[in-house]
């Protein structure tokens, strides 16, 4: 029975030609359907970011005056004021994520994995792979200081007020 | 060709016996109605025989994918310890679970926490239900990992089996995902900050490029994130993203993988067993006719290979029917028992509220990831990304790389691969230990050198370091014995002993500032 079969018509090798047409329509459907499935990839890739403005008023800069440290813990930052200069240092530990503590007598570490860092955010210890992150400070035409939670710029900048 | 025998015990009646009323027939098929219905719903009859059994099995949907007569060594507890089975009982358990727990959860970012409240305090049996399904879940990781171990040590992935290997490690995968996607629906402090960290890991990419300086144009790690997230932040966009892979996307993938793998288990020639179980005579063969059942073999002509018993005989078969029935059905009682209990006696955790601003210390994802945290404690990308991605790669691999089939079906292989397990265990046990003495004790490259280039990090860690050795250990294994599949057990008990050691020294020996301590109770308090 089995020998019937495979040297009737339906097992022989087919023509040249119909390999071709077979092969040209298998693959555009292949291809097809790849595009097809990147098209619909770029859905969940979101265009827009649902989270508010990254600039935010601080406050005016008269609360920044003097030697002080300001602590926002709803954008998880400090503002570091000395003699009319600010600078403004992310409390995000560029390991995970988690929020960093600052420690008595200068530095910071982080709870969640043990990254130590130095008074102005070098990595000491620990798996961070980068400095915290300086933020950009500016003064906005009402007077406020305003920080770009998104814009990071180098440890010397500093903001004159 | 054999005829079909009558199917049905049960006589049919059709058109109306001469001399009786067709009202009166009415009647007379009301009354058998029952009896009709029950033949038409099985039609075949009572499984008093081997050919009515193998009809029960064959002739139901959900039955089916279980073959007609299955081999004695199969049903034997040392053959498979029930962990495939007692996996999908939990599976199908942490299903219908879910769908109860869906009716009341709301993946909103204000109401989660407090439909958690609900469920736990104001729906009836919710906290039940809930305790039911966390259990659950950390049990399917268990077993999983289990049946992973007891597929590999019988050397279940040997041809012909090496696809269904692939399914398995890939089921793995899937139920770690859907373990992870959970974690984050409960929205207090423990889902949010693990699943932070998660969302790091994912953008940990950026650790590379950052150091090969390529970020600009080609971010990995934010994309990955961002496509996870929908944000930057975990937030409401997060959690919806969960939910549906929650609920919907691994679920199904998971079935239809399941599906595969079962399909593959009967294609395959059923459960892997030793040579030795067909050559020892068993004293009650079950009674049957010593050639081949008859069957017809149409479409077998054209297909070669194991798929059916062509050319096999029934011997050292039993009927599935209701063999294997009742040990499914032992072994469903027992899961359900034990996470019945389970869930009775011990509360699911829920922290409070998440709070974006201040971490859990320590943050601890769910213990299946606490050997990685370990790993990630060292280099984000390393131990969250690259060495979980070669691990099960690596894994996938084994079974086109040692392809001995001899001792296939036999446990450790025999006298020699327990000798090399041993000895890999303990091996590992050395490393590990030693090594996580020595980064506790003196820390690691950054705590000498802080201006270490991040690249080197990434490639030097302890984490590195362990794949390096197991990998060493794992070819002079097989460079010793000359046996690939020594090299196959050493590798594999190399991972197993690690996980667990790295799992256990994460979860009992870190605490606040993933500090050394001996015990929880030691932890600094505010």
């Amino acid at each position: 029975m089995s020998t019937d079969l495979q040297s009737s018509k339906r097992f022989q090798t087919p023509k040249e030609r119909r390999d071709f047409l077979g092969l040209a329509s298998l693959w555009s459907a292949g291809i097809a359907l790849v595009i097809g499935l990147l098209g619909a990839l770029r859905l969940p890739v979101p265009a827009v970011f649902p989270e508010s403005n990254s600039r935010v008023k601080l406050g005016p800069r008269q609360r920044f005056e003097g030697t002080r440290v300001t602590w926002f813990p709803e954008y998880r930052l400090w503002v570091y004021s000395t003699g009319g200069e600010l600078y403004a240092i992310s409390a995000i530990c560029t390991h995970l994520g988690c929020t960093v503590a600052a420690q008595e007598g200068g530095g910071f570490y982080c709870p969640c994995h043990g990254s130590r860092f130095g008074p102005v955010g070098a990595v000491i210890a620990g798996p961070a792979p980068r400095a915290l992150t300086h933020l950009a400070l500016s003064i906005s035409p009402d007077g406020q200081v305003v920080v770009d939670q998104h814009e990071e710029v180098s440890p010397e900048t500093r903001l004159k007020v | 060709m054999p005829t079909e025998t009558s199917r049905s015990e049960t006589t049919v009646e059709q058109t109306p016996a001469a001399g009786i009323s067709a009202l009166r027939q009415l009647f007379r098929n009301l009354r058998t109605t029952p009896r009709q219905f029950r033949g038409s719903l099985i039609r075949h009859g009572r499984p008093t025989s081997d050919r009515a059994a193998s009809e029960a099995v064959f002739g139901n949907l959900f039955i089916h994918i279980l073959p007609t007569r299955i081999h004695r060594y199969s049903l034997r507890i040392r053959a498979t310890l029930g962990l495939g089975v007692i996996t999908l009982v939990l599976f199908f358990l942490l299903v219908l679970t879910g769908i109860a727990l869906m009716v009341y959860y709301k993946p909103s970012t204000d109401q989660a926490y407090d439909s958690m409240k609900e469920i736990w305090y104001v729906v009836p049996t919710g906290r039940f239900v809930r305790n039911i399904h966390r259990w659950s879940a950390h049990a399917m990781v268990v077993c999983v990992i289990l049946h992973m171990a007891r597929a590999f040590y019988t050397g279940a992935y040997k041809a012909p089996r090496q696809f269904n290997w692939v399914v398995g490690m890939m089921l793995f995968v899937l139920t770690l995902g859907l373990s992870f996607t959970g974690y984050l629906l409960p929205w207090d402090q423990l889902a949010y900050w693990a699943v932070t960290i998660g969302s790091e890991i994912a953008h940990s990419p950026r650790e590379v490029t950052d150091g090969l300086g390529v970020t600009s144009w080609l971010d990995i790690g934010g994309f990955l994130k961002r496509l996870l997230l929908g944000a930057n932040n975990v937030g409401q966009e997060a959690l919806i993203r969960f939910y549906v892979l929650h609920v919907m996307v691994l679920p199904l993938v998971t079935t239809i993988l399941l599906a595969v793998h079962f399909w593959r288990i009967r294609k395959d020639g059923g459960l892997t067993r030793p040579p030795s179980a067909d050559l020892i005579p068993l004293a009650t063969t079950a009674a049957g006719p010593a050639t081949s059942p008859q069957k017809t073999y149409g479409l077998m002509a054209v297909v070669r290979g194991r798929t059916p018993l062509v050319d096999r005989s029934i011997a050292n078969t039993i009927p599935t029917h209701p063999n294997a029935l009742y040990a499914i059905a032992a072994l469903s009682m027992f899961t359900l028992a034990m996470m019945l209990a389970l869930g009775y006696f011990f509360d699911a955790p829920l922290k409070e509220l998440a709070n974006p601003a201040v971490p859990e210390n320590p943050a601890k994802a769910p213990w299946y990831f606490l050997g990685l945290q370990e790993l990630v404690s060292y280099s984000a990308f390393t131990g969250g990304l690259g060495i979980p991605a070669l691990v099960v790669l690596g894994l996938m691999l084994v079974p086109y790389l040692d392809r001995e089939t001899a001792n296939a079906g036999v446990w450790f292989d025999g006298p020699r691969g327990r000798l090399v397990c041993l000895a890999s265990a303990l091996f590992t046990v050395l490393v590990v230990i030693s090594t996580l003495i020595f980064t506790v004790q003196y820390g690691w490259l950054r705590n000498w050198y802080p201006q270490i280039p991040q690249v080197v990090i990434t490639l030097v860690n302890p984490g590195m370091m362990f794949l390096a050795i197991f990998m060493a250990w794992s070819f002079a294994v097989t460079w010793l014995t000359n046996s690939t599949r020594m090299g196959a057990l050493a590798v594999f008990t190399c991972f197993l002993v690690s996980f667990a050691i790295l799992t256990y020294f994460a979860t009992v020996h870190r605490g606040p500032n993933w500090g050394f301590y001996w015990s929880p109770s030691e932890w600094p308090t505010h």
